[in-house]
């Protein structure tokens, strides 16, 4: 994208005036969407954005410029906006040479653009065909493919010179089915950071029907039991619980501001002993995986919690300075356009012991989570809501009649605490977006079926 | 701290120029084919945000950015292909993509862009120059006031997350096949900051912003105190009991529900049978007290504009009136497969399609007085300070709604514990017809939403056992 003697004026334009620390961060993102809805494909996109992002840093004030043309000129015109911005303090020159480049090269077996367009239009179509035939309740259904490639190039004034080559394909079935109380949703969707052969993992046909039959399965739900219950929760889509309950509490930016309810409790009894939770951006293949960060450093496999003991916080390059220690490789941002902060990649709790029909067997009275939507968490006092898009009561140790749809609620620290069985079926879940401060980063979470002592159910009215 | 230097003045930064804009996009339009309808949308704008902590600056950004959509319709077949660049080579890349793209699409008689209706548009001046003009030192003086008056608007007030000031300033053109030309700029400035309260083991938040057209029309005490109330009023919360309650919104969580409600409204939801409310016109959907519209040509308005993003003018639409069904929100798509066309509805970037959209909604105010006297009427009930989890939570299709909530029960009529971790449960369907008091306090709102305070009776709170 950038040569490498640009990159070394530019830089050096940035630190012009004295600033600690300087930054090139180039991106090129090409996208592929198949979008069908309403027995229709209804539009086909491709989008370009390439561009560059300039940070500059000075003492604990970070400037920061973007431009879209990656013309040498238009860099040394950001580099200036940015190191005004960070407000060049002391004066003085200094020249940087980024170091020979390091990184990852493009690990992909079918690369997407290399398939015709009719074979992705395709996919969407099979989709629609398969869930309607899945039952004739099934009254609407949408079905979306999605390819991108992202290349990125980041030099600094460490000598950080690195570049990554990221890959996703992504695929989503959505059914409405239609019965006499009304309208439910199934949803089903798959992500890896795959190419094409994303299809040789999942087939549309199975995808398509699981959507289905989730929105047959509810037609016949009853409200959730509004209250406090034991909840067992499904492996695979549970992991977003840990991701929110308590992996953004763990991001070293929110710690240091008090915005955590785990500040300053390393080395302490966090949680259950069962519990290990791990964020791995080098897990091969998974949605939040990269090779490099957003900041030029390797992806890590970082041990968060131990054996219910905290570990360790996730780190980004800014938080790293600020303590004199070592990213953790979780700088990442959206775009080109967004400063880096402290990112998961792939969070998960490791698996347990347990059998998942003896964790099921244990319980009374419950409830089965088997799928979790999205969810929302308060860093600060760690109260989180999620919404279970597929679940069921659990009556004298079975799985019985399904429920609709409602919220789980509770707080991430006391989850932490109340979680009494972990089973031996750890599975990774679908592919997140992870928001944070308005930027969107791909994030990967799984978990094993595990067991909550006490958590609570917002019900809907009958 | 030296002074700022005023990059954008130096560097010699021009304004969004919105005739410009409409150039290049008209330039593209002139080269469609016979039998091509082609639409491109093209915008270019200038963005700064100071994000300040424990009285630094934490991060200055400033940014220029551009983006083009172009949208090709042949035989019935759709395509699309946006870019972040208006350079010449990547236009037309995109505009030849798009086409590709259209040849894989499946025919649909309906597909087709904007026709013009002869709407004229209303005449709104969205723009302040003052936004360009203000420089970087007073930009982050705001912010800094901000942190500084939310510290020292209660003891209990720890820290801050962060505080910040953003503006923008921007132009959009669209131009079409069919003739449509449309071209519009704008300005906006914000203030946001979140609140820290210590209580025991646990932090509290608060978080408060205002957005305006420029930065001397924030109110900065208002997002302090409202940041500062929020968060210290939390302290303490506990775990209510699961019961029936009133639930007391002020006009910022009025118009958060009130919003979601809408969204239900939109053409693309109706056409396709996802929504609570298909079939419905003319029907009581809600309590007497309701009447709604999505009114973009009222000045006061933040979501004001003069076209939509077809390039249509916008207009007044009556949404409901006195809880009667009255119409929904289509752009031309929807429109015509609904069968009444559009009513100027479409919303957009240059990265998307256009799709039907609330732009801004207006909740007509009632006779129940101002916060504290619709507090005063209740006797069991919440005043909400935050709803969370509206993502997961809220089912536009089937209307469920269960999200979590957090504030002060009202015993009485007066405000009694702090409570949080637990939820509200009801559906959106009933929420609109239990409105049983709205309040004479309408306000507009950052989020382009207009409302008064209302009370939604019979909600179901679920906590602990009891």
């Amino acid at each position: 994208m950038i040569e490498s003697e640009t990159l070394n004026r530019v830089l050096s334009t940035a630190l012009d005036g004295g600033a600690d620390f300087a930054e090139v961060f180039a991106e090129d993102v090409e996208r592929t969407g198949v979008s069908l809805d309403d027995g229709r494909v209804e539009n086909l996109s491709s989008s370009r954005d390439r561009g560059a992002g300039i940070r500059v840093i000075v003492g604990e004030t970070t400037g920061f410029a973007h431009t879209a043309d990656l013309s040498e000129a238009a860099l040394v015109a950001a580099a200036r906006a940015a190191a005004g911005a960070a407000r060049g303090g002391s004066g003085g020159t200094r020249t940087v040479e980024v170091a020979p480049r390091t990184g990852g090269a493009r690990s992909i077996e079918v690369d997407p653009a290399s398939i015709g367009k009719a074979a992705k239009v395709a996919l969407v179509r099979r989709a629609d065909e398969v869930a309607r035939a899945h039952h004739e309740a099934i009254t609407q259904v949408s079905a979306r493919y999605g390819d991108n490639r992202r290349q990125i190039l980041i030099a600094n004034s460490d000598g950080v010179s690195a570049s990554d080559d990221q890959t996703r394909t992504n695929f989503a079935v959505n059914a409405v089915a239609s019965g006499d109380a009304g309208l439910q949703t199934g949803y089903e969707s798959v992500g890896l950071s795959v190419g094409f052969e994303l299809f040789d993992r999942y087939e549309v046909d199975q995808l398509a029907s699981n959507a289905a039959a989730r929105a047959i399965t509810k037609l016949e739900a009853r409200p959730a039991p509004s209250g406090t219950h034991v909840v067992v929760i499904g492996p695979g889509s549970g992991g977003v619980l840990f991701h929110e309950a308590c992996g953004h509490g763990l991001e070293a930016d929110l710690v240091r501001k008090g915005a955590s309810a785990f500040a300053g409790r390393v080395g302490e009894q966090v949680a259950s002993p069962l519990v290990t939770l791990i964020d791995d951006g080098t897990m091969a293949g998974e949605w939040g995986n990269y090779a490099v960060d957003d900041e030029g450093q390797p992806a890590a496999r970082n041990v968060l919690i131990e054996n219910g003991v905290l570990v360790d916080y996730l780190w980004d390059g800014n938080r790293a300075r600020q303590e004199g220690r070592a990213s953790s490789g979780n700088g990442r941002r959206q775009s080109y356009r967004h400063l880096p902060m402290v990112r998961m990649t792939n969070t998960y709790l490791a698996g347990g012991e347990s059998d998942p029909a003896d964790i099921i067997a244990g319980v009374d009275n419950g409830v089965y989570v088997a799928k979790l939507g999205g969810g929302q968490v308060n860093t600060a006092s760690g109260d989180f809501v999620f919404g279970m898009t597929e679940a069921y009561l659990i009556e004298n140790g079975r799985i019985t009649a399904p429920l609709r749809e409602g919220q789980l609620i509770g707080n991430g620290p006391k989850v932490l605490q109340q979680i009494d069985a972990v089973g031996n079926d750890f599975e990774m879940g679908p592919p997140g977006t992870c928001g944070k401060d308005g930027q969107g980063v791909p994030v990967g979470d799984g978990v094993p079926t595990l067991r909550v002592t006490e958590l609570t159910i917002g019900g809907t009215a009958a | 701290m030296s002074s700022v230097t005023d990059h954008q003045a130096e560097a010699g930064v021009n304004e969004p120029r919105p005739d410009q804009l409409l150039a290049i996009a008209s330039r593209l339009v002139d080269r469609a084919e016979a039998g091509e309808q082609l639409e491109v949308a093209v915008s270019h704008g200038f963005s700064t945000s100071v994000r300040v902590y424990g009285g630094e600056v934490e991060s200055f950004t400033s940014a220029e950015s551009h983006g083009v959509g172009i949208r090709v319709i042949r035989d019935g077949r759709e395509g699309f292909a946006s870019a972040g660049t208006l350079d010449v080579d990547v236009l037309d890349r995109m505009l030849a993509d798009a086409r590709d793209n259209a040849t894989f699409a499946e025919i649909d008689p309906d597909a087709g862009v904007a026709e013009a209706d002869g709407v004229e548009p209303v005449d709104i001046d969205l723009w302040r120059s003052d936004v360009l003009e203000m420089g970087s030192d007073d930009k982050v003086d705001l912010a800094l006031a901000l942190e500084r008056a939310v510290l020292a608007g209660d003891d209990r007030v720890t820290g801050i997350r962060v505080a910040a000031y953003g503006d923008g300033a921007g132009a959009f053109a669209l131009a079409s096949t069919s003739g449509v030309r449309a071209a519009a700029r704008s300005t906006s400035a914000s203030l946001s900051v979140q609140a820290l309260a210590e209580d025991g083991d646990r932090t509290q938040t608060g978080y408060a912003y205002d957005g305006a057209r420029r930065a001397s029309e924030l109110d900065l005490d208002r997002v302090a105190k409202r940041a500062v109330s929020q968060a210290v009023d939390l302290i303490g919360a506990s775990k209510p009991a699961s019961q029936k309650v009133d639930l007391v919104l002020d006009p910022h969580l009025a118009a958060t529900v009130f919003g979601l409600i809408s969204g239900t409204l939109t053409g693309g939801r109706i056409i396709k049978g996802r929504s609570p409310f298909i079939d419905r016109l003319g029907e009581t959907i809600a309590s007497p007290l309701v009447s709604m519209a999505d009114d973009p040509t009222d000045p006061l308005s933040l979501g004001a504009d003069s076209h939509d993003g077809e390039g249509l003018a916008c207009r007044r639409n009556p949404l409901i009136d006195a809880g009667v069904l009255q119409g929904y929100l289509f752009d031309s798509y929807t429109g015509r497969r609904f069968g009444g066309g559009s009513t100027g509805s479409a919303v957009r970037g240059t990265r998307g399609l256009p799709s039907p959209g609330v732009q801004a909604l207006s909740i007509e105010g009632g006779d129940g007085g101002s916060l504290d006297e619709l507090v005063a009427g209740v006797d069991n009930g919440i005043l909400v300070f935050n709803l969370a989890g509206l993502h997961s939570g809220v089912n536009a299709v089937s209307g469920d709604f269960s999200v979590g909530v957090e504030g002060r029960m009202i015993r009485n009529g007066s405000l009694a514990e702090p409570i949080g971790e637990c939820t509200v449960g009801s559906t959106l369907q009933r929420l609109l017809l239990d409105v049983k008091a709205v309040g004479s306090d309408r306000r507009h709102l950052p989020s382009g939403v207009s409302t008064p305070s209302v009370v939604i009776g019979d909600v179901m709170l679920s906590g602990a056992a009891g």
